[in-house]
């Protein structure tokens, strides 16, 4: 039998600022994890990843990422995906400084 | 010091219109991420975690107060007032936009600095003692050889593609602090019969893979030595794998075709290149040393031995963080930038401008930045120590911990690096205050913890007497330890101490070591690394893993 899917969030860096972006339900990039889209199938997943790869005048670096249904949105599952939706642990620089909400302009 | 061009000035300039334009094309879109990413890479730019990140070259870690200054303004304008130091010498700036990127470029061109071969498989930013022309042992200053090294390596047209990264370093002391062993060339400057030559160390280098550099040649002449390193970079070009970037390497070129065939390879490519230069080299080396020329070093002592007497703080400040001096009325200073619970390596703005200005007005306009990553004022007349450590108290920079446990060189891991598999910057923080909290560390002595958040080893931890490696195991956390490696004239790779610890359990098990490191040394002359050496790994081992010890019991 296949293996079950981790559901995943599409991911990648903003172009301009460098900045850390998820993929939304409505197919626009959005700063907050919370409000990233949870892609639950693999096939779903590669057309996802395929179109964010040609959309290079926006995005760097698209990668699936495995995250899970909170009760808010999506979670990240691994260490470095939790620290991505936040910043360093050292200052309180990054998206723990500027906050959740504000949608980033691309 | 070295004094930039014309040449090197419309160089910069041209260098920095083409990125311009290079970066207005991948904004626009005519250049894809794919086409962009090996131009950026070639002029410092990476993108890391959560933002872009600049770094730029200090070669041979020499700055004067104008840069430094400079550095400052840059970091208030463009990122988040703060600066990096590296291992590397380079200072990183964390939090870059892309269109702020060629205006930071012109702003250090305008103090001759820049971002070039600081990435990509070319030469790097060569690096040097950091008390080069100062240190009361040295031999020679190893700077105006670091200097036209990167004249030479500069956009040298057959060393833009080597098979991967290439790092040389310089020492002109025999105590070695640039870890030349640790290079894919060292060269350790050595006076033979008069001669000034150096002895040449290739194919060390730390990552996945960490090697000590095997002597190439004990000694070759000054006259001889711009052809013999540009043979060893030819064959190494030819010879090195591209097939796998893991063995890319020149440690691995050494290691697979044995030191004497690289010699023999060396030896016979020599000549040409001999010929080639046909002296060219040392008629630029000696305008280069009168570049390097010490300062008119002013006589006397002042009030400094009164306030070393009566002053405890202030006699510790001078006992932990100063070194000889060549001239016995001044002192070499090293700031350490590692206050507890400070991120090593990171300067404020506001420090870096009070750094400049006491280069400015006590010591000679001269700063380093040193791999341990911290600040050095190499010519500071003992007359003004008290004076300069005042002004450093107030700004934070006083901390007299240079050469302690507290002095912890540690990379950015994954509070930053994208390659990071754990973070490094809070362990170091957390060891940092523990030891500050016990008030233990000038009781334990001198004392070097490395850290490293992925098997690149940026954090030099192969070479730290205790040394720290985080990974990622199965999705946490996880902290190898490594222990007895030292980076200095005799280096040695430190060996693993057993299985790895958890991220809370790391502070903890420091302690551990460190005690049980007081409790069986011979006395306080003794240091960690010496009682590592007489008694082995076994009594430290038993310290870090007690329940093991019980389990064998
Ligand atoms: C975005 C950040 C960085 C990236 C992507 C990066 C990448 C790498 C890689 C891939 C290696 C392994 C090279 C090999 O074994 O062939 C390496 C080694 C090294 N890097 Fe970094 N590094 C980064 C930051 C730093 C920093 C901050 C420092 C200084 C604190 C540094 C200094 C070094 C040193 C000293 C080595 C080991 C020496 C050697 O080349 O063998 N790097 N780095
Ligand atoms: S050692 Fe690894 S985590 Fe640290 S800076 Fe180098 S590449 Fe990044």
């Amino acid at each position: 039998m296949a293996r079950a899917f981790t559901p995943k969030v599409l991911t990648a860096n903003a172009l301009l600022e460098g900045d850390v972006v998820y993929l939304d339900a409505q197919g626009h990039w959005t700063r907050d994890h919370l409000k990233a889209t949870l892609i639950e199938d693999e096939a779903t997943a590669d057309i996802r990843l395929l179109e964010a790869q040609a959309q290079g005048h926006e995005i760097v670096g698209a990668y699936l990422a495995d995250a899970k249904a909170g009760p808010d949105g999506p979670e990240p599952i691994h260490f470095r995906e939790a620290f991505r939706t936040r910043g360093p642990s050292n200052y309180a620089h990054g998206k723990q400084a500027a906050g959740p909400d504000e949608e980033l302009q691309l | 010091m070295y004094a930039y061009s014309d040449f090197d000035r419309d160089f910069l300039a041209e260098r920095n219109a083409q990125f311009r334009a290079q970066v207005e094309r991948r904004i626009d879109g005519s250049l894809t991420e794919d086409e962009f990413k090996p131009l950026r890479l070639m002029n410092g730019l990476y993108l890391q975690l959560h933002a872009y990140m600049l770094r730029v070259a200090i070669p041979y870690g020499t700055l004067n107060a104008g840069q430094m200054r400079q550095l400052a303004m840059i970091a208030d304008r463009w990122d988040k007032g703060y600066g990096h130091f590296t291992t590397r010498q380079n200072i990183q700036y964390n939090w870059p936009e892309l269109r702020d990127v060629p205006d930071m470029l012109d702003a250090l061109g305008e103090v001759g600095m820049h971002a070039i071969q600081t990435s990509g498989n070319t030469i790097r930013n060569v690096t040097a003692d950091h008390f080069a022309g100062a240190a009361a042992e040295e031999v020679a200053d190893p700077r105006p050889i670091a200097e036209l090294i990167r004249q030479w390596s500069t956009d040298h047209p057959e060393f833009q593609f080597l098979g991967r990264k290439f790092k040389i370093a310089v020492t002109g002391s025999d105590q070695d602090r640039a870890v030349t062993a640790a290079h894919d060339i060292g060269l350790r400057l050595v006076e033979r019969d008069g001669q000034l030559g150096a002895t040449v160390l290739v194919g060390g280098g730390l990552g996945r893979t960490p090697m000590i550099g095997k002597t190439l040649n004990e000694f070759v002449g000054l006259d001889d030595l711009f052809p013999y390193l540009e043979a060893i970079v030819a064959v190494y070009n030819l010879l090195g794998r591209r097939d796998n970037k893991y063995k890319a390497r020149i440690k691995i070129t050494v290691h697979e075709n044995g030191i004497e065939e690289i010699r023999r390879r060396v030896d016979a490519e020599f000549p040409a290149r001999k010929a080639a230069f046909n002296g060219a080299d040392m008629a630029l080396l000696e305008e280069i040393e009168a570049d390097f020329a010490a300062p008119a070093f002013e006589e006397g002592q002042g009030a400094f031995p009164t306030h070393y007497q009566h002053d405890p703080v202030f006699r510790s400040f001078v006992d932990t963080n100063t070194s000889a001096h060549r001239h016995p009325d001044y002192a070499i200073l090293t700031v350490s930038t590692k206050a507890h619970g400070a991120t090593p390596g990171d300067a404020t703005s506001d420090q870096m401008r009070v750094l400049a200005d006491i280069a400015a007005q006590y010591a000679h306009d001269e700063l380093r930045i040193s791999h341990e990553q911290n600040v050095i004022l190499p010519h500071l007349p003992k007359r003004h120590l008290p004076a300069v450590h005042a002004a450093l108290a107030e700004a934070g920079l006083a901390t007299a911990n240079v050469g302690l446990i507290s002095d912890i060189i540690a990379c950015p891991g994954m509070d930053y690096c994208a390659l990071a598999t754990a973070r490094s910057i809070p362990v170091a923080q957390e060891i940092a205050q523990r030891f500050e909290a016990l008030k233990l560390e000038h009781e334990v002595g001198p004392l070097k913890i490395k850290i490293s958040g992925c098997i690149n080893a940026c954090g030099h931890h192969h070479v730290g007497h205790i040394g720290i490696l985080g990974l990622d195991r199965a999705g946490v956390e996880n902290y190898q330890i490594t222990l007895g490696g030292d980076g200095g004239p005799d280096a040695v790779i430190g060996e693993r101490a057993g299985p790895g610890l958890a991220y809370d359990e790391v502070t903890d098990a420091i302690e551990r070591l460190v005690r049980a490191y007081l409790d069986i040394r011979q006395d306080a002359s003794e240091t960690f690394l010496e009682t590592y050496r007489r008694l082995g790994s076994a009594p430290f081992k038993a310290a870090l893993y007690p329940e093991e010890k019980a389990n064998a019991a």
